[in-house]
Order: C-alpha cells, then sequence, then structure tokens
C-alpha cells in the first residue's frame, strides 16, 4: 500500500511540473480576463485565469475537509492519531522523525534484550571490544592523511563505499572519536555527517574568535603607547610643537572645507533690482488690492473673510524682515536720572568682561585703531554709546590671534596716545548726549507708567520716545513684547483723552502722536479696536444712562471728538459693517440726536460731530439722517423770525424757546467785516467772546460751516431716490427765511450752490419693482460631467467615510465569497452523496444480478438434469 | 406703631435722657391726676424748634392720648368751652375729662401744623400718630351716638390730615407714599376719596382755574396711590368696625368705592392740568383709572380734548381712546384721519415712542380699513422715517412692511411693474391732511430705497427686504419696539463678532487729516 501512492504522488508530481506550464500555455486551460482599461506597463494578478486548476484545487481541498467531516458524521469513534508529536506544530519534522526514531530503537531494545540473560558481559577479542570493533568496522582512515579536509573526504567516501575492510582495520586516527561515540553504537550515515559539518563549524568560529583576541590586544597596545607618547610630546621643543598640529591639522581642516563646501547653499540668483517703474507699479497694485478689499467690505460681502493680515511697513524698512540686532537695544541709556555708562544688567556679564580688556585691545594694531577712529565718527553722528560694543565686537573677532602676542604688544605703549584724545573728545559728546533722549525705554507696565514717561517732555520727543519704546520692544525681540505693545496701545488712547481733556487741551502733541498709534494700531488691530470699542461702549452708556434719567444729554466732551477722529484714522470707516466704526458712527447719529443745543460750544460740538459724521461717509456715501436734521436745525437757529416758517423740525431742536435764536446775528452790519477762519477745536469746550462783533463773527463761522457741509451732503446724497425729499426743508429755510442778501458774499456763493444743486436733482424715478428673479431652471437629463483628477479615489468624502466606505465593501465581498462557497460546498456534497447512492445501487444491482445469474445457472443445471433424466 | 418706634431706634442714643424725661412724664400722668398739669410741659416740647425733640414727643403724646382714649379719660360729646367747664357745674372727673379733651385737641391742631414741618422724620412720625389717634377714635369714639344714621368714623381728624398732606407749598411724595399705607384699609380709602374730591374743589375754586403745579402733583400722587380692589370679597380690612349696619356702610361696598374714585378723578382733571401732568395722567389712565371707573366713558370727554391737544399728549391719549373704543364701544369720527395727522417727526424722537407704535400696530391690524389708508399710513410713515434715528427706523420698516402684508393690494407701492419704464415725480402729497386725498397709492416707497443706503448695516438689510417678494410672515415688532440705541450698539460690539478688525490701509499722519480733510477745513489744533 504504501508504495503505491508514493509512486502515483510521483508520478503527479512529474505531470504537475510538466502540466504548470502546459496549462499555461493551453489557450483552453485559460481565462483571460477583459480589462476595462488598458493601462500600460502595469502587470495584474489577475489578468490570466486557470479556471481548471482552481476548480480541481478547490475539489481537492473539499475532499480533504469536507468529506472527511461528511464521513466521520453520526460516528462517536473517532481516530487518534497518537504518533509523537503528530499534533505539536511547533516541533520541527526533523525533530520528530529523530524523536520517534529513538523511540523505535528503544522498543527494538527492549524486545530484544528480553532474552539477552548478562547484559553488561562484553564480548571481546584481543582484548578489545567486540562491540567497539563491530561499530567502527565503517570507518576507513588513511594515515597519511592529516589534515582535517582530507580526514572528512576520506570519511565521507568510506562511508559511501564503505565495506568490510574496516574491520581489519586499527584504531588510529579515529580513536577520539571513537570514544565520544562509545555509548552510541550506531549511526547513520547522515548523522555523521552533520557531525563533520558541526565540527567544523566550531572550529572556524574559534578561529574567529582568535583573530579577535589578537586585534583586541593591537588596539589596546596602541592605546598606551598613545597616553605615552602625550608624555613624550611635552618635552618636545616649542617650535616643533607648534609645526606638529599644524601638520596634523591640515588635513581636519581641509575635510571641513570639503565639507562645508558640500553644505554650503548654492549661489542662489537674487531678486533682480526693481526698476522704479516697476516699483511704482508693484505699489499701485498693492493699493488697487486694499482698494478692492475696501469696496467689497462696503458692499457688505460676508463671503471671503480672509482678512489678511496686512504687515505693517516702516518707512525705513528695508523689506528684510527687520530683524534689531544686538546694536540696537544697547544704546545709550538713563539710570536713575545719570547717563549709564555701564551695559544694562541683561548682557552685563558678556560685555563687562570685554570692557576690562578694551584698553589693551584698542591698542593692538594700527588697522585695528583705524578702524576704531572710524567706529568713534560713526557714533558721533549717530550720537549713541555704541563703542563699547563695537570694539568688544572686533576684540572678538581677533581675540583669539592675539591672545599668545599680549604681551609682545603691550611695548607698543606710544600708539595710545592718540587714542586718549579722541577718548577725550568722546567725552564731551557724552556730555552732549546727556541732554538728548535716551534711546531705550522700558514699554510701561501702567498708565501712569506711560504718563510718568512722557511728562515734561516736547510733543515731538513725546513721539519718539513712543517710537523708540515700540522699537525697543519689537515682539520679534522677546516673547512677552506683543503683550507689553497691546498694552501700550490702550495707554496710547487713554493719554491722548487725558490730552484733550486738560484745559487748554494738547491737540498738538495728539497729533505727533498719531502716526505712532497708527503703527502700533496696525501691529494689533485687534487691541487697538478693543481698546476703541471700550472707549465708545463706556461714553454710549452714560449717555444711555444720562438720557433715560434726563431726556438729553449734554455733548460729549473734547477726548470723545478726538476717539472718534482717530476712530476713522485707524479704521476703515467705509465698511458696510465694522466692529468699531459702525458703534462709531451709530455715537456719533446719537449725539446729533440726543444732545440739545444750548449755547456756540454746543453748537461747535456738534458742527464738529457733523464734520466726522461727512468723514465717516464720505467714501461710502451712506445716508445718515441725523447728518441732516442736525444741520437744518443748525440753519434754522440762524433764521430771524422762527413764527413764519411752519417748517418741520426734528428733535432736538425746537421750533421756539430759549435757544432758538442762537446763529440769528446781533448786528447785520457785522457781516462786512468778517472774514472766514478755523475755529479752534478748543471752542468746543470754552469759549470767551467779549464784543458782540466777536459772537457775530463767530455766528457767521459756524453758518459758513454749516453751509459747507449741507453743501458737501448735497453731492454726497445726490443720487439718493428721496433727495428732493431729504434736503427739502434746508431748500425752503434757505429760500425763503434765510435769503443770500443777509448773508456775507461767500456764503451768498455757497447758499446759491446749494440751491443749485438741490433744485438739479431730478425728481422723477421709475417705480419700484422687486429685483428680477433668476427663472428656476428646467430640470435637464444631460448628464453632468465633472473633471476627476485623481482616478481610483473616492471624491468629495471625509477619510472615515472612505473607511466606512471600504469596510463596507470588504464586507460585502466577504458575504458574497462565504455565500459562493457555502453553495459551492453544498453541491460538493449532493454530488458526493448522489455518487454514493448510485455506487450502492451499482452494487446491489450487480448483486442481484449475480444472485439471479447463480439462480439461473442453478436452474439451467436442474433443468439440464431433468433432460438428462428424461432422456 | 411699629415703622414710627423703629425710627426712634437709630436716634435713641442721643435723646435718651429726654426721652427718659417725657416717658416719666407720662408715666406720672397716667398714674394719677394731680399730674395733669404736666400735660402742658409736653405740649410746649411739641412746639419746639428741635426736630429730635419734636419726635419724641410726638411718641410720647401719641402714647398719653392713646391710653386716655383707651380709658375713655377724654370727654365724650359736645364739648364747652374751657372756661365754661371751669366754671359750669360738672363733677370733678369730668372737669378732668373736659380739660383733657381740650389738650388733646390743642395736641392734634399742633400736629397738624407740623404736617408741614420741612423735616420729613417729623412729618412721617406725626402723620403716624395722627393716624393712630384716629384708630382709637374709631374704636372709642369721641361723638355720641345718637342717631342711626351715624357711623362712627373719625371723619374730621382724618378730614384735616388730608387737607393738610396736599400742601400747596412743598412736595409730599415722600409723605404720601407713607400714606398709602394707611390707604390700604378700606374705610380710610374711601372718605381720603371723597375728602380729596372735596378739597380739589374747594382749592381750585379758590384759584380760579389757575395751575397749581406743586399742589395739583401732591393730589396727583395722593390718588395714584390709591390702589382700588377688583371685587367686593377683597374689602376686608377696616380701620373702625361698625357694630351695626355694617353691610349698610358706604364704605364698605364696592360700588361706593368706584362711584368715590371716578368722582374723584374727574373732579381733578376738570381743571386745567400742566403739561407734565396731563401726560402722567394719560400715561396711567388706561392701566390705573379706566378700569376701576364705574362709568368708563365719563372719560370720553377729558380723552378726546387730550387728542386733539396734540403731540406727544395726543399719542398718549391715544391709549385710553383705545381703551373706551376696544371696550365701550365708543364711535369716534375721524379717528383715522387724527391719527394720520398725529405722524409727525417728533413721533420717532418722543419718550412714548414704544407705546405709540404698539398701538398704531393695533389700530391699523384691521383688514377692514381701505387701501388708501393704509398705503397713506404707508407712505407717510416712509417719509418720516427719512428723519428717524436707527432704532425708530428699526421699527418703522417692519411696521411699514406688515401694513403692506395685511393689505396685499398695497404691494403696488413697492412692486408695480406695469409702468417700468416712465419716470414720474411722487405724486404723494405730504401737506395733505385728509389720506384719503395724499395720492398715496398711486406712489412708490422711494424712501426705503433711500434707506438702502443707510448708514447702519440692520437698517440697511432691513430695507433691502423691498427688492424681493415680502415673506408671508409678519414680522414682530414688539421686540424691536423698546431697543434703545445703546443696545443696538452693543450689538456690534459683542466680542464674537469682532473677530477681526479690518484697518485703514492710508497710513494717517495728522490728527485732523483723512477722508476728505473736512475736519481739518474748518477747523484747527489748539
Amino acid at each position: 500500500m504504501g508504495k503505491a501512492p508514493k509512486k502515483k504522488n510521483l508520478a503527479d508530481k512529474v505531470r504537475k511540473a510538466k502540466a504548470a506550464t502546459e496549462i499555461k500555455n493551453n489557450p483552453f486551460e485559460v481565462k483571460i480576463n477583459r480589462k476595462k482599461f488598458d493601462v500600460l506597463g502595469r502587470k495584474g494578478k489577475h489578468d490570466v485565469g486557470l479556471p481548471g486548476v482552481s476548480r480541481s484545487k478547490a475539489i481537492n481541498k473539499r475532499k480533504e475537509t469536507l468529506l472527511k467531516e461528511y464521513k466521520q458524521k453520526n460516528k462517536s469513534n473517532k481516530f487518534i492519531d497518537r504518533r509523537l508529536g503528530e499534533y505539536d506544530a511547533k516541533m520541527a519534522p526533523e525533530d520528530k522523525i529523530l524523536q520517534r526514531f529513538a523511540i523505535e530503537r528503544q522498543r527494538a531494545h527492549g524486545k530484544r534484550d528480553v532474552y539477552n540473560l548478562n547484559e553488561e558481559e562484553e564480548l571481546t577479542h584481543y582484548g578489545q571490544s567486540l562491540a567497539e570493533i563491530e561499530k567502527f568496522n565503517d570507518t576507513v582512515g588513511s594515515d597519511d592523511e592529516s589534515e582535517e579536509k582530507g580526514l572528512l573526504s576520506a570519511e565521507l567516501t568510506a562511508s559511501h563505499f564503505g565495506g568490510g575492510g574496516g574491520l581489519l582495520r586499527k584504531k588510529t586516527s579515529g580513536g577520539d572519536q571513537e570514544d565520544e561515540q562509545g555509548g552510541q553504537k550506531t549511526k547513520s550515515r547522515q548523522e555523521l555527517i552533520e557531525e563533520l559539518i558541526q565540527k567544523s563549524k566550531q572550529e572556524k568560529r574559534e578561529r574567529q574568535v582568535q583573530k579577535e583576541e589578537a586585534q583586541e590586544l593591537t588596539e589596546k597596545l596602541d592605546q598606551d603607547w598613545k597616553s605615552i607618547q602625550a608624555l613624550m610630546v611635552k618635552k618636545i621643543p616649542k617650535a616643533e610643537h607648534v609645526d606638529k598640529p599644524e601638520e596634523k591639522a591640515k588635513p581636519e581642516e581641509y575635510d571641513m572645507m570639503v565639507r562645508e563646501l558640500g553644505f554650503e547653499m548654492k549661489a542662489q540668483p537674487s531678486e533682480k533690482m526693481k526698476t522704479p517703474e516697476e516699483l511704482a507699479k508693484e505699489e499701485k497694485e498693492k493699493l488697487q488690492k486694499l482698494e478692492a478689499d475696501r469696496l467689497r467690505r462696503m458692499m457688505g460681502d460676508e463671503g471671503g473673510d480672509g482678512v489678511q493680515s496686512q504687515v505693517h511697513m516702516s518707512a525705513d524698512d528695508l523689506n528684510d524682515g527687520f530683524v534689531l540686532d544686538k546694536h540696537d537695544k544697547k544704546t545709550l541709556s538713563y539710570q536713575d536720572g545719570k547717563w549709564n555708562i555701564e551695559e544694562e544688567t541683561e548682557d552685563g556679564k558678556e560685555e563687562e568682561g570685554e570692557s576690562g580688556e578694551e584698553e589693551g585691545s584698542e591698542a593692538e594694531g594700527e588697522n585695528e585703531e583705524d578702524d576704531d577712529e572710524d567706529d568713534v565718527e560713526e557714533e558721533e553722528e549717530e550720537g549713541s554709546g555704541e563703542d563699547e560694543d563695537d570694539h568688544s565686537d572686533l576684540e572678538s573677532e581677533q581675540e583669539s590671534e592675539n591672545e599668545e602676542n599680549d604681551e609682545e604688544e603691550e611695548a607698543s605703549s606710544p600708539r595710545q596716545q592718540p587714542q586718549s584724545l579722541s577718548r577725550e573728545e568722546l567725552k564731551a559728546r557724552q556730555e552732549a548726549a546727556k541732554a538728548e533722549l535716551p534711546y531705550t525705554f522700558a514699554a510701561p507696565e501702567s498708565y501712569e507708567d506711560l504718563k510718568d514717561l512722557l511728562h515734561g517732555h516736547t510733543p515731538d520727543n513725546q513721539r519718539l520716545i513712543v517710537a523708540r519704546t515700540q522699537k525697543c520692544n519689537h515682539p520679534s525681540l522677546a516673547a512677552g513684547n506683543k503683550l507689553k505693545l497691546q498694552k501700550l496701545v490702550g495707554f496710547l488712547m487713554e493719554y491722548m483723552g487725558e490730552l484733550a481733556t486738560r484745559s487748554p487741551p494738547e491737540l498738538g502733541t495728539v497729533d505727533k502722536l498719531i502716526p505712532e498709534l497708527y503703527a502700533l494700531c496696525q501691529m494689533f488691530p485687534e487691541a487697538a479696536g478693543k481698546s476703541m470699542q471700550s472707549i465708545l461702549r463706556d461714553a454710549a452708556h452714560s449717555m444711555e444712562e444720562a438720557v433715560e434719567v434726563k431726556g438729553h444729554v449734554a455733548f460729549p466732551t473734547l477726548d470723545m471728538l478726538v476717539y472718534l477722529k482717530v476712530t476713522a484714522l485707524l479704521f476703515p470707516t467705509s465698511d458696510f459693517r465694522h466692529p468699531v466704526t459702525t458703534p462709531a458712527l451709530l455715537f456719533i447719529s446719537q449725539t446729533l440726536t440726543k444732545c440739545p443745543v444750548r449755547s456756540l460750544q454746543d453748537l461747535t460740538s456738534g458742527l464738529v460731530l457733523c464734520c466726522l459724521a461727512v468723514e465717516y461717509v464720505s467714501f461710502s456715501k451712506r445716508f445718515l439722517p441725523e447728518l441732516i436734521n442736525f444741520l437744518s436745525g443748525t440753519l434754522h437757529l440762524a433764521v430771524q423770525d422762527k413764527a413764519s416758517t411752519g417748517c418741520m423740525v426734528v428733535p432736538p431742536f425746537r421750533l421756539s424757546g430759549k435757544y432758538s435764536d442762537l446763529l440769528v446775528l446781533s448786528n447785520s452790519e457785522s457781516c462786512s467785516s468778517w472774514s472766514k477762519e478755523n475755529l479752534p477745536l478748543s471752542a468746543t469746550q470754552q469759549l470767551e467772546l467779549k464784543s458782540d462783533l466777536n459772537k457775530d463773527h463767530y455766528r457767521l463761522n459756524c453758518l459758513s460751516i454749516c453751509l459747507d457741509l449741507v453743501k458737501r451732503c448735497c453731492l454726497l446724497y445726490k443720487d439718493l431716490t428721496s433727495f428732493t425729499c431729504i434736503f427739502q426743508p434746508i431748500r425752503t429755510l434757505l429760500s425763503k427765511h434765510l435769503s443770500s442778501q443777509m448773508l456775507p458774499s461767500p456764503l451768498q456763493e455757497l447758499h446759491s450752490e446749494i440751491l443749485e444743486a438741490i433744485s438739479s436733482a431730478s425728481v422723477t424715478h421709475t417705480r419700484l419693482v422687486f429685483e428680477k428673479k433668476k427663472p428656476i431652471p428646467l430640470k435637464l437629463f444631460t448628464p453632468k460631467i465633472v473633471e476627476v483628477l485623481d482616478y481610483g479615489k473616492k471624491r468629495g468624502s471625509t477619510r472615515e467615510e472612505r473607511e466606512k466606505e471600504r469596510l463596507k465593501h470588504k464586507y460585502k465581498k466577504e458575504f458574497k465569497g462565504a455565500l459562493r462557497e457555502i453553495r459551492k460546498d453544498s453541491r460538493f456534497l449532493a454530488r458526493e452523496k448522489l455518487s454514493e447512492v448510485m455506487n450502492r445501487d451499482a452494487e446491489r444491482k450487480r448483486k442481484v444480478k449475480e444472485l439471479l445469474g447463480s439462480l439461473a445457472t442453478q436452474e439451467g443445471e436442474w433443468k439440464a438434469l431433468k433432460r438428462k433424466k428424461r432422456k | 406703631m411699629a415703622p414710627a418706634k423703629k425710627r426712634n431706634v437709630s436716634s435713641k442714643a442721643n435723646v435718651k435722657k429726654t426721652k427718659i424725661d417725657f416717658e416719666s412724664i407720662v408715666e406720672r400722668i397716667l398714674e394719677s391726676r394731680k399730674h395733669a398739669n404736666d400735660v402742658f410741659d409736653v405740649l410746649e416740647f411739641l412746639q419746639s424748634e428741635k426736630e429730635k425733640d419734636v419726635i419724641c414727643v410726638v411718641d410720647a403724646c401719641c402714647e398719653l392720648f392713646c391710653t386716655l382714649l383707651k380709658r375713655r379719660d377724654l370727654f365724650i360729646g359736645k364739648l364747652p368751652g374751657e372756661d365754661e367747664a371751669i366754671k359750669g357745674e360738672h363733677s370733678p372727673d369730668e372737669k378732668y375729662k373736659i380739660f383733657m379733651r381740650h389738650r388733646y385737641n390743642n395736641c392734634v391742631e399742633i400736629l397738624l401744623e407740623h404736617l408741614h414741618h420741612e423735616t420729613h422724620e417729623v412729618k412721617e412720625s406725626v402723620l403716624c400718630c395722627l393716624m393712630k389717634f384716629a384708630a382709637e377714635q374709631g374704636l372709642h369714639p369721641l361723638e355720641d351716638l345718637d342717631w342711626s344714621e351715624y357711623f362712627s368714623f373719625p371723619r374730621e381728624l382724618i378730614q384735616a390730615v388730608v387737607h393738610n398732606i396736599l400742601s400747596q407749598s412743598s412736595d409730599n411724595s415722600l409723605l404720601i407714599s407713607r400714606f398709602q399705607e394707611f390707604l390700604e384699609m378700606e374705610d380710610v380709602r374711601y372718605y381720603v376719596m371723597s375728602f380729596i374730591r372735596e378739597n380739589v374743589a374747594t382749592v381750585m375754586n379758590k384759584s380760579k382755574g389757575a395751575v397749581l403745579p406743586v399742589y395739583q402733583s401732591n393730589v396727583f400722587t395722593l390718588m395714584l396711590n390709591i390702589n382700588m380692589p377688583s371685587q367686593e370679597s377683597e374689602l376686608t380690612n377696616f380701620m373702625v368696625k361698625q357694630e351695626t349696619k355694617h353691610e349698610d356702610w358706604k364704605a364698605a361696598k364696592l360700588h361706593d368705592h368706584k362711584r368715590a374714585f371716578e368722582r374723584m378723578w374727574l373732579g381733578f382733571l376738570k381743571y386745567k392740568l400742566p403739561n407734565s401732568m396731563y401726560k402722567k395722567v394719560l400715561v396711567v389712565l388706561h392701566d390705573s383709572i379706566l378700569p376701576h371707573m364705574s362709568k368708563p366713558t365719563l372719560m370720553i370727554d377729558f380723552l378726546t380734548a387730550a387728542y386733539d391737544v396734540g403731540g406727544a399728549i395726543s399719542l398718549l391719549a391715544l391709549n385710553g381712546l383705545f381703551v373706551l373704543i376696544h371696550q365701550h364701544n365708543l364711535d369716534y369720527p375721524d379717528f383715522y384721519k387724527k391719527l394720520y395727522n398725529l405722524l409727525e417727526p417728533s413721533v420717532f424722537h418722543v419718550k412714548y415712542r414704544a407705546r405709540f407704535f404698539h398701538l398704531a400696530n393695533l389700530f391699523l391690524s384691521s383688514s377692514h380699513l381701505p387701501v388708501y389708508l393704509v398705503a397713506a399710513f404707508a407712505k407717510r410713515l416712509a417719509r418720516l422715517a427719512l428723519t428717524a434715528p436707527p432704532t425708530a427706523l428699526l421699527i418703522v420698516l417692519p411696521f411699514i412692511y406688515n401694513l403692506i402684508r395685511r393689505h396685499p393690494s398695497c404691494r403696488v407701492l413697492i412692486h408695480k411693474p406695469s409702468s417700468e419704464d416712465e419716470l414720474l415725480k411722487d405724486p404723494y402729497v405730504m401737506e395733505e391732511v385728509d389720506p384719503a386725498l395724499c395720492h398715496a397709492l398711486e406712489s412708490s416707497l422711494w424712501e426705503i430705497k433711500t434707506l438702502q443706503k443707510h448708514y447702519h448695516p440692520y437698517v440697511a438689510k432691513a430695507a433691502m427686504l423691498i427688492n424681493t417678494p415680502l415673506s408671508e410672515q409678519e414680522d414682530d415688532i414688539s421686540e424691536v419696539l423698546e431697543m434703545t440705541s445703546y443696545e443696538l450698539m452693543e450689538r456690534d460690539l459683542k466680542p464674537t463678532q469682532s473677530k477681526s478688525f479690518p484697518l485703514e490701509f492710508e497710513t494717517a499722519a495728522h490728527l485732523l487729516e483723512g477722508r476728505g480733510e473736512v475736519l481739518g477745513q474748518h477747523f484747527c489744533l489748539a
């Protein structure tokens, strides 16, 4: 039995080996899977299918698994293979065989020993154990071959061709082997070979170990030598010593150079110098972009909220990243009112050491001295105390070279003379510098600090101080600076407010500080916006409270007017909606409606607010009803007899009352001597007009401002559909009650201009209609074509979705596969059952036939016998 | 009374000594009749200049006479003159009682005078004392209960108190608010109401119709402090309980209360009121006066007169009128015409804007109004919106939209496509008083188109709505009615909305520069 399947297997193998290629080439066996797209250069795994092969594979597999199971069905008995290690997957098959073999031998041995009477007794021949002799009968050794290799080959040959000759041979070279293997008498050839191989490997390893040891020893020796060598080197004279390291260093330097060159960036083409035209063009483009952005915000488009943070460029910015280096930091500064010659404590240590060596190093060499003097001159121009730094820098460059020859240089002391002279000059200049402003300022921590810092300086100096504070605390210099400067924004605004509330208001200083505030605001829009918002909120809140209590409120003080103006300078007023300017404009309109005009000061404040309002809407041309109300109310103040006007007046103005004649001239003669002049902003707070003439002149000034604003409004709003309605009250006031004869000539001009503008506006409009809606398009059946750029990827979904999709797909595939397998299994089983039944039937048929046949023969025989009898 | 005592606690330390004195004096007087003459000392102190003394003595008096009243140690019945009593043949006991009754009367007189004292503390303690007297007097009447119609109640005392509270010279609002506590008692309230009416009639007749602002404001405050019960069953809290015929007592009937209330108010409103008072009355009229009147229609005259005054007063009269029209079937000719004429620029600026628009919304919510009227209202409001502040605009715009929604035939105001290309002048006549003749329906709401350019984003957005057909759903204007401009500003200042701060890119160098330099052209620094 054992042989037959083996042979068959072998034959199968042969056939298979042959078949593998044959099958693949056989066009009837191969099924080529059609591909949808032909991709060049891609080798798919599933291009060609071998349905026959895979089917037979599947059937075989089933036979081994399913069929067996089927056969075992309903059987409680089980065949268990108790061979050693049969179910142990860990064991290597060779080990299994070995151990099984060992057990087998033991068993056989035991059986054989049953009939051995004295086990320990050894049979000898010529004093030698017969067993031993018997054992080595097949080892052939040659005496002359001392090398192992030869021995190995001899052994091999012996094992291959070993005959009976071994018995006669004496134990010679293989003696030790015999001793070793005394216990085990029989050894297969295979084992022997393995042993040999093992041995050779072991020797090889030993050799390697030896070699390594030798190497270690030499290394150790080298090291020892080096340590001794160092001792010896000390005694070598200097000159030689200097040469030696250089010699040694040379290749290192070279290496370093090579490496450096390797790592060095390749020279890159720098941007070419731009021509003035190009620069101008660039600037223009930038402005155009900003303008477009502003327009977009004005229209109230919310779409692009990616507000790019604008980087502030100062005038002296070289567009090179703006990193303030060491020099800027260590500049002249005051400490306790004295000029601070010592460096600041932060960088003290380093500098102290260097400045101690200063004198020595200054006199070091001619070239250096020249440098020094140049430096001094430069510094004088700057008026700063940078000398120390420069010296120290120079030092640090040359220090390494000069360390040894310090003593030699000491001798050249005469050269110090001119140097000391220059130092005296320097001192004089330092004195001058004392009067100047320091160059570094710590950022103020509180509002009080800022006030102290700026106190007693001229406006220009205050500006300088703020500018320097800002530079010294640039956010790129230290981590906390950003916060400090953000605070500074708020303090500066507060300070401006305070300046405006002083009497007399120091608006000149405010004016000077504007650029700095602007610069800071560009750096920290958020901080500036927030502080401005809080100012507005407070002002609006107090106003609201006053309105609730009294029903009206006084005009805001000058600081608020300044804040409103500053808001317009810092933030775009044309935005459809802006977190700062929208509330500011609301505040202005609120004051224009809620604050009653009770004096010329009030009127001045109102006119300032009107000016601001006009500025706010000048770009966006938005409609501000309160502005028109206030202006017409102001004009109404100038009308002499109120009773006849009969036109509507909007609060805060009243048709008649104590304050309704504020702008009526006390003497009409004063027109002739009037000339327009700019009103001071401080007039909003206090106004002293002694004579009636002065008052009249002031009134005319107000009137002229008012008329000018009306004119501007006319131009601004001339496109509005209700333009005539809006300006109707003003028109009637101007044409009927405030005739131009009573006004001085410049005002007459304005007067006529306004009337002309109002009357020239078109009064006819088209009727209102809804915006035309886009018709909803019909549903179309043409496919929507989407350009796909990355094939094979499911697009338009997140990672999780894709993962989910993938798992779903996998599950589906697996499910289908399992279903198919189950179907195939059941088909296979059905086939098996059928064949079983067929076999059984055939068997039965055969048996029946046999029986019938035997019966028939019996019958035949019986009949024949009967015939015979008859015969 | 408890509040009065409490008050003394604070000043106890300083006045302890004098107080002990008074207490001992009072004790002595009460102990035996021998010390009856010490009463004069007390009364003398009552007239002293020092407030603290006065307050202490008031307390002492209160204690003294209350005990005496309780003991019935005061003469009851018609009081004979003091000299008479001494001469006449009275028993010593009666003589004592007469004497004490006279002292009591003196004391009350002094106290009533003190109701005009400058300091509120004195006034208050005096008032409390007097009301205590009144309560005691109610329990132990000083008059003979002779005839059966009479209900025992200290009428004279209360009348005198009311008379003195309604001062013509000083504003007694604090005292009156203290007095409110006593007005909680039904009988006191009833009698006070009738006394007020009498008082007003006499005082105003004396002044011959001229305005007395202080007096009228006092009266008004007092009247405003009267909380009328709404149901008969609530009438439980009496100062004086009548032993007999309590049910017949007028003070125990809600109907009589209402009548007294009504007569009091009518009597008050009959005379000319100062403007501010007019407004105050109108503000509370619908809420605290009309519901408590037995015949609210009696207010028609007053309200129509107020409605005709014009301005803010008319606006306020609307509220009362609305109640009358709505609940009492008042037929008011030309009501809408007058309402239309109330629409003036000031409508958007007055304090009562929210109330006005709330009512106007109610009046115009009827779907039976003629189209021309609604259109006239819409157009007029739109025209007026050109002068309105943003908070008002946020009311007016939805208001107009609601009008158009309710009356779809008004849609031509914002959408009239047939005559698309023709240019026309606005046919609307602003000056026309009659809404039927103002040609509003032939016009369009160009004003709203203008407001699309309004500076405030919310207003501009609201105005944008006319570009597309209006939604079916009406806007709820009640949310925006009370909005103040500060709230509007807060919306923009919220930190959530101010994430990014776009910046001005034009470099600023000087304060007066930038944006056309309007400021710089007219003003200079310094």
